[in-house]
């Protein structure tokens, strides 16, 4: 069980990793103070009693439904690529990432 | 007609000036499209109109109809989208420099019904950036103004179809409601908003923000008009998991049947303090009014409430954060020019892209479905949200519907929230119980306060029960018609 804080103190190097998101200084100095605050505003939760009742991820439960498996017409590789900021022979092209030998 | 009689007309008044031959597409098309000309430059409700296509598909309706060929009653009709549901061939920025140049290569369901029906889509308009936010100030473009005056903003996210309609730019528009996001807008400018039931539209072709909270929905002038265009985009739909596979009944002709005044329930915790005055006067009159007309008011109790906008703004991060994760420079995103390597360009084409709300929003979300917090906030959320849904639950048993302000305040000014993320997170606090709990919900306007600014307030239904919802919310329309129009003029 976590200890809940009054105002939680925030990694936010260790959240921009996490989220892959770069930050600029400002950013992170207003960011941290927002969400220590935004964070203490949602302790409130910690006093209800929840004990036995379910979490609920959907308003209406209803069965993951599975289409029939039946062969659908594929979309042109140039339709799919249409917004790729970079493509070549029909593939999106990225920096490389495996380094030299 | 004249162009000054279509702009003043409803949507359904136009279908049946088009039936009657009194006017075609093209000149209703025209009509809107010399009014964005004229005005639009003051409210900034549109992000994109391609007049071109625009033009084109009216006289491909017009045609339609000439042969007796018409798709609908709707056939020519245009209609404004908000730029996160996917048109192929137009933007769907989401109001993001991340989609900035976006073209989206197919329409999603709902637009798509839309075109079945015959109807012109009519430009892109202006929201808060992945609909995060609750004035439109968090477009990445441009700020949108409350067309009652020019200085406040139109609420939000969907605040430029709000806008649109409300400056009669189209005759209706969709939006999308996660938290309120139809209905906060739709009553800053004095319009009618509808939030369906969650699963009743399919959100494929929808720009995800909180998967277990979005809806599309349709915002206009008249409660006809609403329950017909919740007509055209509801239904089940392969392509989105969570949508509803049962029959629907269709609102509009529920609305056109005979009903008896019934049980309205009004909500203690939410006319304590904190409401504007003048919003609960307004609000308390609507109540008198049904009264007046034979309806019982019942006051109810639904003692969570005050939990509401701390578990939804859990919920919908921890899912935004996730959703979002999609966007990473490789695929179809802004790609920053400045990356070292490959990794370093997710975090600078994310860091370039997304805008400041959106970014507090991602580290919010991942914080609370960090390793060692998950349980302490995001179970726990979803364990109280249970609480929250089981109260409307058990509160409409008793009673047919729930009476509400649609928000606290009237609109408020541009800037005077933007760098407070509580107290704009406390504007959706009326309306963001109804998503945790995927219920129904429509914005109806009620009056004007001493400043000349739109009072809305909000119905409640039961699940899949948008037409008894739309009766009860159109014996208001018919006892106190909303007639004020604004003057798009006043910047004070």
């Amino acid at each position: 069980m976590v200890i809940m804080q009054e105002r939680p103190e925030i990694d936010i190097e260790k959240l921009c990793r996490l989220a892959r998101l770069n930050l600029s200084p400002a950013e992170k100095e207003a960011f941290s103070g927002q969400l220590s605050d935004i964070l203490g505003f949602f302790q409130k939760l910690q006093q209800v009693d929840v004990e036995g009742i379910p979490p609920m991820a959907h308003p209406f439960e209803v069965e993951a439904p599975l289409r029939d498996d039946i062969a659908a017409e594929p979309w042109e590789p140039a339709r799919s690529l249409s917004n790729a900021p970079a493509t070549r022979d029909n593939q999106v092209v990225v920096p490389k990432v495996v380094e030299d030998a | 007609m004249d162009s000054k009689t279509i702009i003043d007309a409803s949507a359904l008044e136009l279908g049946r000036a088009l039936h009657q031959g009194k006017t075609t597409s093209r000149s209703i098309c025209e009509a809107f499209l010399d009014r964005i000309n004229q005005h639009d430059a003051n409210v900034r409700a549109f992000l994109n109109i391609d007049r071109g296509k625009v033009l084109s598909q009216a006289d491909a309706s017009d045609r339609r109809r000439e042969g007796g060929n018409e798709l609908s009653p709707l056939d020519g009709l245009p209609i404004a989208l908000k730029d996160n549901i996917a048109e192929e061939g137009a933007s769907l920025s989401c109001a993001s420099r991340i989609l900035g140049n976006f073209t989206s290569p197919y329409t999603g369901t709902a637009a798509a019904r839309l075109e079945d029906a015959g109807m012109v889509l009519m430009g892109r308009t202006n929201m808060d950036e992945f609909a995060m936010g609750s004035s439109t100030e968090n477009s990445a473009f441009q700020k949108t103004c409350n067309p009652w005056n020019l200085a406040y903003a139109p609420g939000g996210s969907s605040g430029g179809s709000a806008a649109a309609v409300a400056a009669r730019m189209s005759p209706w528009a969709l939006g999308s409601d996660t938290g309120g996001s139809i209905r906060q807008p739709a009553s800053f400018c004095g319009v009618i908003g509808l939030k369906p039931t969650y699963g009743r539209v399919s959100r494929f072709g929808l720009v995800a923000f909180a998967s277990s909270l979005d809806q599309i929905g349709p915002i206009g002038q008249k409660v006809e008009d609403v329950a017909t265009l919740l007509d055209v985009i509801s239904g089940h739909d392969p392509y989105d998991s969570t949508s509803w596979p049962d029959p629907l009944e269709p609102a509009l002709l529920q609305l056109h049947m005979p009903s008896n005044p019934c049980a309205i329930g009004l909500p203690r915790e939410y006319f304590g303090d904190g409401i504007d005055p003048e919003v609960r006067q307004h609000v308390e009159q609507v109540a008198e009014t049904y009264r007046d007309m034979g309806y019982s008011l019942k006051e109810i109790s639904l003692p969570h409430t005050d939990l509401a906008v701390a578990t939804y703004y859990i919920i919908a991060t921890a899912e935004a954060s996730s959703n979002l994760s999609r966007f990473d420079g490789i695929r179809y995103t802004h790609r920053s020019q400045k990356a070292a390597d490959a990794v370093d360009l997710f975090f600078q084409s994310r860091g370039e892209g997304f805008g400041e709300e959106v970014k507090r929003r991602i580290i919010l979300g991942s914080y609370v479905l960090s390793s060692g917090y998950y349980d302490a906030y995001y179970k726990r959320a979803q364990q109280v949200r249970t609480l929250i849904r089981d109260d409307f639950l058990g509160a409409l048993e008793g009673v047919d519907a729930i009476l509400t302000p649609t928000s606290p305040t009237p609109a408020f000014r541009i800037g005077e929230k933007i760098n407070d993320p509580i107290s704009m997170y406390l504007a959706d606090i009326f309306t963001i119980s109804v998503n945790l709990a995927g219920l129904p919900a429509v914005s109806m306007p009620c009056g004007l306060t001493k400043n000349g600014l739109p009072v809305g307030f909000q119905l409640i239904g039961k699940p899949f029960d948008e037409g008894r919802m739309l009766q009860i919310a159109a014996a208001y329309e018919s006892a106190c018609p909303f007639s004020a129009t604004p003057n798009l003029s006043i910047r004070n």
